[in-house]
């Protein structure tokens, strides 16, 4: 049955880890030529599965599809399934795997644990878009950070200790109020489901009630507790300001491909956790606090854009921006209506195409000079063509002109918060102009001008395997900003109905406090 | 009847038989070269007698001597468990009791007869099989925790450990004397309809607080834990291993019997006085580690934290809270067992090394140790997927389905907060700097197959926990009605 092929593609990866662990020996160069093999064929075929589960996916069923159950320890229940929503996230991971793997080929130090680490890790990122229980998602969340834990601290850069474990206390002091939340919540709801059963917690309704507690009178009562619980976890993920620090170390410090999964998919862990938790089980927390996390995010956009500027790490630089979009989403997300909605998850899906191919630019010319300091290039154009277009492409992608993925997101989440919020998007907007200014400052100091530093005379342009990494993203990035609607159409009806049952929760609570007052 | 009785407390007396011929057959040949050869033939006796008490277990519960000795399905639970535990902990002790000189015949002998009141224990029915027990236990643990006569801090570990566990033994026997006084048996049936939640008279509520206090100090909860982390230090390690293991089993399974077959009727009364020894437990146990060097302290302050979130299970005062209890020390003892089988294989010119700065870069010199180090470390910590988030999973299901928010909020920040001294050693092993002071490699085959065997279980037991939980159900269900 295809019934069993979320789980193949889940497990495939991990599998071909484990044949990795146990039948490859030896530290020599075959060994590591068969185990970069066989992450890339692995990775590459599971893809090919996924576009089967694309292909078959019907958008207009709103529901959850493909659902694998199995009963499981503890009375819980291994349950898996995609929705309009999480599909894309599913095929985010599955494309941006093999460019990941190929993007690794020069890793000389422990190839065989490196694989293994990022195989593991596509495991899990993969589990945590398909998880239709609430305690195999939070499995899933979590147990990711162990490999990403590893893939810094073990191949990243000089500092990267100090970037390992602030990733690591920052993301698991989140997820530990979040894993509190979940424990209520299963109190409250009796069930740990999070779609599709009997009893499930998306048809649960949390208590709303306003209530005090030790003189504070929180709004929105259980579930803005609830909510602000998921949101300590989301929000470090996302990442927001104020907790977004960890993150340019974290993508100074990681190698090129760690960079990459982090830039591409689990920055949308955070996003997707709003947009399968927050928004539909805690809709009048959601409501409360939307002033709050709509500022949060426009003060996000400027500021990370304003502290881009002055970087002088590229890979920091990035970073920030990532943040400054991140800021998009978040925005978009708590707009919402249909086209914040859909501008925000398109935005995550652009973004992870367009911040991917730039750490992979920056890789390409680290791999060849080993800085990532801004002053060290200088006029990259005279020897590297090939590199400046590609290097174009994408800084423009990140700017958001027309044309390319960036601006569909971009203007899709600002049409949908000018309606709810004005001012807000008009701060947002002046981030756009922003990103404009670093972005290309960035590229003029790098690409243009003439080539006068000595280190530079011998570099030499992107190799057959760069280009071919590149091409892919190229693909996407065009495809998208000029016909939106493959995107568009797959989460079209599952947004819609997740508006559609968002505002019929809102009315039915303020309903129940005009009872209660009356 | 006599007959039928003796055959119910067969699997004991046999462990005792055993012991004593062991002791009369090496006091009478080559006295310590006969040690290896009773280690093995120790553990080979508890194994078998795991497996006939695991696989006789007909379901139904039978009581011996009018009470004083309960065998049902919860008891040949924990016997096996603590059976296994004791071998497994045997086993891996030999090398290196031997190559330091340990080896005394004594050794085994001790252990198979504090076995035998573990057993004694967690099958008590009466207040005066249960002290029986307990004591039995004990007398045999002051001795193997000064096991090695020459050390200052072995014998002081052993004098620390007999003060304190005579002065827990009196509080025990105060509870004792104070219920009998107030309920007029000692038995747990009769205890059991006298004690009712709400109508429970002063006094019997004083035999139940000081009972309690005795058994926290054998489970080693918070307030009466100080005695673990100088014992854990200074014992010699194989006996260190013993005491994170078995007897942690059985203390706790003793709370519950206790806990649940005479004070059934009052959960009310006793249930927050064990949240509060939980809570205090786990918080204790995971900020205190934060600062210590010594691997050794460190698993004291860790199975401190351990035992406070097995504490939640018992504290729900539920067959659902018994259950998760069960699977929760399954559990513990397979990750204690793998990690000292680690930390028994550390060593350095033939010495052993405790220091946790040791272990820098030790993934360098050997990586398969270190990963199966990883996993164990982060199971531990309670970090999914590893099998040590699922036994914290199953207390913290028992204390919300209990009402306990409050405590399973607790638990779950004091994790995070015990996660950062086992991700210490993680950070040491794998991103350290390289120094001087390696390690060597470690070539004993016997506990690297029980740490990389350990550490397997960890993971592949999420599919489903080897049928453990199942078995936890039964056992739990003999115990709660």
């Amino acid at each position: 049955m295809d019934h069993h092929l979320l789980s193949i593609i889940t497990f495939m990866p991990s599998f071909a880890a484990l044949i990795l662990a146990v039948f490859l020996r030896g530290d020599d160069e075959a060994a590591a030529r068969n185990a970069k093999w066989l992450a890339l064929i692995t990775t590459t075929v599971t893809f090919l599965i996924s576009l089967f589960i694309l292909f078959d996916f019907d958008p207009s069923n709103t529901g959850f599809q493909f659902v694998d159950e199995a009963t499981w320890i503890m009375g819980l229940k291994y349950r898996m399934g995609v929705d309009g929503i999480s599909i894309l996230f599913v095929m985010l991971t599955t494309f941006m795997m093999p460019l990941v793997i190929a993007a690794s080929w020069n890793v000389t130090t422990r190839v065989k644990e490196y694989m293994i680490a990022f195989l593991l890790l596509e495991t899990l990122m993969l589990g945590v878009f398909m998880a239709l229980d609430m305690v195999l998602f939070y499995l899933f969340f979590e147990a990711g950070l162990i490999p990403m834990f590893l893939i810094i601290g073990i191949w990243g850069g000089a500092n990267r200790i100090y970037a390992s474990f602030k990733f690591f206390l920052y993301t698991f002091l989140g997820s530990v109020l979040m894993l509190v939340a979940m424990v209520a919540m299963y109190a409250d709801a009796g069930t740990t489901c999070i779609g599709g059963c009997e009893v499930s917690l998306l048809t649960h309704t949390f208590a709303s009630e306003t209530f005090s507690i030790a003189g504070i009178t929180v709004v929105g009562g259980m579930q803005t507790m609830l909510f602000l619980a998921f949101f300590a976890s989301f929000a470090v993920k996302m990442p927001m300001w104020p907790v977004h620090t960890w993150l340019p170390d974290a993508h100074v410090q990681a190698p090129t491909a760690g960079s990459v999964v982090l830039a591409a998919i689990l920055l949308k862990m955070g996003g997707y956790g709003f947009l399968r938790f927050s928004l539909p089980m805690f809709p009048v927390g959601s409501d409360v606090l939307a002033p709050l996390v709509l500022w949060m995010s426009a003060i996000a956009i400027v500021y990370t854009s304003l502290v881009a500027l002055v970087q002088e790490d590229m890979k920091k630089l990035i970073a920030y921006s990532s943040v400054a979009h991140m800021g998009f989403v978040t925005m978009g997300i708590f707009a919402f209506n249909q086209q914040g909605l859909d501008g925000a998850i398109f935005q995550m899906v652009s973004h992870g195409f367009i911040s991917a191919a730039l750490f992979l630019c920056v890789g390409v010319i680290y791999d060849r000079m080993h800085t990532r300091e801004i002053d060290a290039y200088g006029g990259l154009v005279n020897r590297m063509p090939a590199y400046a277009l590609v290097f174009m492409f994408f800084t423009m992608a990140n700017v958001g002109l027309p044309g390319t993925s960036g601006f569909v997101g971009e203007f899709l989440t600002l049409m949908g918060i000018f309606q709810v919020n004005t001012w807000v998007a008009a701060v947002a907007t002046t981030g756009v102009i922003f990103s404009a200014a670093y972005a290309l400052w960035l590229y003029r100091r790098v690409v243009m001008g003439d080539l006068i530093k000595e280190s530079l005379r011998t570099i030499t342009d992107m190799t057959t395997r760069e280009r071919w990494i590149f091409a892919p993203l190229i693909v996407m990035t065009l495809l998208l900003g000029v016909y939106p609607a493959l995107v568009l159409d797959i989460i079209g009806p599952s947004v819609s109905a997740l508006v559609a049952s968002y505002d019929t929760a809102l009315e039915a609570a303020s309903a129940a406090v005009q009872m209660a007052s009356e | 009847m006599i007959s039928a009785d003796l055959n119910v407390i067969l699997p004991e007396i046999v462990l005792s038989l055993f012991a004593i011929l062991a002791l009369l057959g090496a006091v009478y040949t080559s006295k310590d070269k006969t040690g290896t050869v009773l280690v093995w033939a120790t553990a080979a006796v508890m194994i078998l007698l795991a497996i006939w008490i695991g696989m006789t277990g007909t379901g139904e519960t039978r009581i011996a001597f009018n009470g004083l000795f309960i065998e049902d399905g919860f008891a040949r639970f924990a016997k096996v468990t603590i059976l296994l535990s004791a071998a497994a902990v045997l086993i891996m002790s030999n090398d290196y009791m031997r190559a330091r000189g340990l080896l005394r015949f004594e050794y085994p002998v001790l252990i198979a007869l504090s076995v035998v009141g573990m057993m004694m224990m967690v099958s008590a029915g009466d207040l005066m099989s249960l002290y029986m027990g307990l004591e039995l236990q004990s007398l045999a643990l002051y001795v193997v925790a000064s096991l090695r006569r020459d050390s200052i801090k072995s014998t002081e570990a052993g004098l620390k450990y007999f003060v304190l566990g005579a002065l827990s033994s009196g509080m025990l026997l105060y509870g004792t004397s104070l219920v009998y006084g107030y309920a007029g048996t000692t038995q747990f049936a009769g205890v059991m309809s006298v004690a009712q939640s709400g109508h429970t008279s002063l006094g019997l509520l004083f035999g139940i607080v000081f009972l309690m206090a005795g058994l926290a100090f054998k489970v080693s909860a918070v307030p009466f834990h100080m005695w673990t982390p100088d014992v854990y230090e200074g014992a010699p390690t194989p006996v260190t291993a013993f005491f994170a293991t078995a007897p942690k089993v059985a203390a706790m399974a003793l709370f519950a019997r206790v806990l649940h077959d005479a004070f059934g009727n009052a959960v009310a009364d006793w249930s927050q006085i064990v949240a509060v020894l939980s809570v205090l437990s786990m918080f204790l146990g995971a900020i205190a580690a934060i600062g210590q060097t010594n691997i050794k302290r460190l698993m004291a302050y860790s199975s401190i934290a351990h035992m406070g979130y097995a504490l939640i299970g018992l504290a729900a005062g539920t067959q659902l809270g018994v259950k998760a209890m069960l699977v929760y020390m399954a559990i513990y003892v397979t990750m204690n067992i793998g990690t000292f089988a680690f930390i028994l294989s550390m060593e350095k010119d033939g010495q052993p090394v405790t220091d946790i700065s040791a272990l820098n870069m030790y993934s360098k010199r050997a990586p398969g140790k270190a990963l199966a180090m990883l996993v164990l470390l982060f199971s531990l910590a309670g970090v999914p997927p590893m099998l040590g988030f699922f036994a914290k999973f199953g207390v913290w299901q028992a204390g919300v389905d209990a009402g306990l928010i409050w405590l399973v909020a607790a638990s779950a920040v004091a994790s995070a907060i015990g996660a950062y001294y086992y991700l210490r050693i993680v950070f040491l092993m794998y991103f350290g700097e390289e120094g001087d002071d390696r390690l060597d490699g470690g070539k004993n085959g016997l506990l690297t197959g029980f740490l990389i065997a350990s550490a397997v279980i960890m993971v592949v037991g999420i599919a489903n926990m080897f049928g453990v939980e199942e078995a936890a159900i039964r056992a739990a269900a003999t115990l709660v009605n």
